[in-house]
């Protein structure tokens, strides 16, 4: 099961590269390969493109804004689904297990169901993510349990639940002609609506994050361990959990008011890094960014281009993810390699 | 250096395990603690380890008090060796090891060039170093007791201690574990082990210390404390001792 981490890197980037091609050139207005080439080489040089002007707006601001989007939730839902993973010593743990989707659902449609625009909309969601996982941090902390780890992701459920309740009742309340379909959608996960203004906002909090649990990643090994373990290890669990869920509540968050809710990333990236390079979170962490990054770009092409209407993120990440997981599943019960 | 424990009240915040405890352990000796299930061997254990915060008294280390080391420094100077467990993800065998070389580094640090030497020389002192690239999920139970105690010995520690060390060990191994705890205390460390055979504190320990409903009832060289009478007391089943004619060894048969 010791399988080499360049090897593994390298088809982690090859995935991503590939990804990035097929977003770039395949859709309603095919761009070939020289194309692309030109229009991106010009970017870079300063020098005036020879493609026609339709080629370089479909490529620098039609695909652009969304490719990279693609990418970078796709990165961030991974990297949160890894440190989760191990910060709850479960393979089948994924970002929003600690309600950060949840709240950032709730945030959502209470921007929506009060009309508040697309920058509100996504303030809302994010800020939504952040305090529901706050909260359940808080609860589960006070709870003063043995296990914290159990009864912290116990607490996640119930939190959870409630947020669904709200969701719920704001679905029930909103306007079923304009606000319930946007709901709907929302809630489905879409990159349709991307533009450049988005790429900051989504950028930052995403590239902090993710600069943290990387800077993190041996300690990310330890943590995985049992409690006790761990601190005669010489780490100090508390402290470091905190930073650990921080960071990855911070780009599911901004992931998430970005795409809207977006499953299976998180769960599925992590384990097939596994499968390429193994359980060691600093090779696990960067291959895992990529394989997801990669991933997502594929079913966001697929997700415009399959069919005469734009298929749901969310949808098409759970058709291809569950039959990919029992797959999975097959394959690994001895060990969760 | 002495870790010791001072007029220990040792629990949990919603129950007391034991009062007025004392312990001390030296570097160069063997302590077995022995006593029935529930009686407090664990809860004692990891109030020595800094897991549990004691309820009164104050573990000192060196002089010093355990509470205001930190856990970083603790690490460097107690290693805790746990019942082998199968963790959730499969490292190999080297990555478990070089855990153990953790608190030797900073917060962001990775194993270092020096710290993979450490790991590959406690592999090769437990002749386990043909495992180093395995998956430690995928080794058996008493290679991984011997992993784990590799991992204890790379943080590079004053003092050993282990939690039943010999449970779910076969015959053979549970052989080999002793002779390991012995020789880490000829290397200078202070070991402290819990277990249920007295037969195995006769074999590796120096002192014994028994633990009955977390009350202390005896204390001191496993020759003088381990005998029927007491054995029979504490267990509160009979026992039936055993000497060999040619070494004059003794065991004990429970029932």
């Amino acid at each position: 099961m010791t399988r080499g981490f360049l090897p593994g890197l390298i088809i982690a980037l090859g995935v991503l590269a590939l990804g990035l091609v097929v977003a770039f050139t395949v859709g309603r207005y095919p761009v070939t390969l020289a194309e692309l080439a030109d229009v991106l080489l010009s970017r870079v040089t300063g020098r005036p493109s020879t493609a026609p002007a339709a080629v370089e707006n479909v490529v620098l601001l039609v695909r652009g804004p969304r490719v990279l989007a693609a990418v970078m939730v796709g990165a961030a839902l991974a990297v949160a689904g890894t440190a989760f993973q191990g910060l709850f010593r479960n393979p089948l743990v994924s970002p929003d297990i600690l309600g950060a989707s949840s709240g950032a659902a709730l945030g959502a449609v209470l921007g929506i169901y009060f009309s508040l625009g697309v920058i509100g909309i996504e303030s809302l969601a994010f800020v939504g993510g952040l305090v529901a996982v706050a909260a359940v941090y808080v609860i589960g902390s006070l709870l003063q349990a043995r296990d914290p780890i159990l009864v912290l992701v116990l607490t996640g459920v119930v939190v959870g639940a409630l947020l669904g309740a709200g969701i719920g009742l704001v679905k029930y309340l909103a306007d079923p002609y304009n606000q319930l379909p946007a709901m709907t959608f929302w809630l489905l996960g879409s990159l349709a609506a991307t533009t450049a203004s988005d790429l900051l906002p989504l950028a930052g909090p995403v590239a902090l994050g993710t600069v943290v649990l990387v800077a993190l990643r041996w300690r990310l090994n330890v943590m995985s361990l049992p409690e006790d373990e761990a601190r005669t290890l010489g780490v100090a669990t508390g402290p470091l959990r905190i930073t650990i869920v921080l960071a990855a509540t911070l780009v599911t968050s901004a992931s998430v008011a970005t795409s809207g809710i977006i499953g299976w990333v998180g769960l599925v990236a992590p384990h097939l890094a596994r499968a390429l390079v193994g359980p060691d979170f600093p090779r696990l962490v960067p291959t895992a960014a990529l394989l997801g990054g990669g991933y997502l770009l594929f079913i966001d092409t697929l997700a415009r281009t399959a069919a005469p209407i734009e298929i749901p993120l969310g949808i098409l990440t759970a058709v291809i993810g569950t039959p990919f997981f029992i797959w999975l599943l097959a394959g690994m019960q001895r060990t969760w390699s | 250096m002495t870790l010791a424990g001072r007029d220990l009240t040792i629990g949990y915040s919603d129950h007391v395990v034991g009062r007025d405890l004392n312990v001390a352990l030296a570097t160069g000796e063997v302590l077995a603690l022995l006593g029935p299930n529930g009686g407090g061997k664990t809860t004692l254990l990891k109030t020595l380890l800094g897991i549990l915060t004691p309820q009164a008294g104050e573990v000192m280390i060196g002089g010093r008090s355990l509470a205001r080391i930190s856990i970083g420094e603790r690490a460097r100077l107690i290693a805790y060796v746990p019942q082998a467990h199968v963790p959730t993800f499969s490292f190999t065998v080297e990555t478990v090891v070089l855990m153990g070389r953790t608190a030797h580094g900073n917060l962001f640090s990775r194993p270092s060039a020096h710290d993979r030497m450490v790991a590959a020389r406690v592999l090769e002192q437990f002749g386990i170093a043909q495992l180093a690239p395995r998956p430690y999920t995928m080794i058996s139970g008493g290679e991984r007791q011997l992993v784990l105690l590799a991992r204890a010995l790379a943080q590079e520690p004053q003092f050993v201690v282990l939690d039943e060390p010999t449970a779910s060990l076969d015959f053979g191994n549970q052989g080999k574990v002793m002779r390991e705890i012995r020789a880490l205390a000829g290397a200078g460390h202070g070991v402290l082990f819990t277990t249920h055979d007295p037969n195995h504190a006769l074999r590796a320990a120096d002192r014994a210390y028994l633990l009955r409903a977390g009350e202390r009832i005896a204390e001191g060289a496993v020759g003088a404390v381990l005998t029927r009478e007491r054995l029979e007391d504490l267990y509160r089943a009979p026992v039936e001792m055993l000497t060999d004619g040619v070494t004059g060894h003794t065991a004990f048969l429970p029932g």
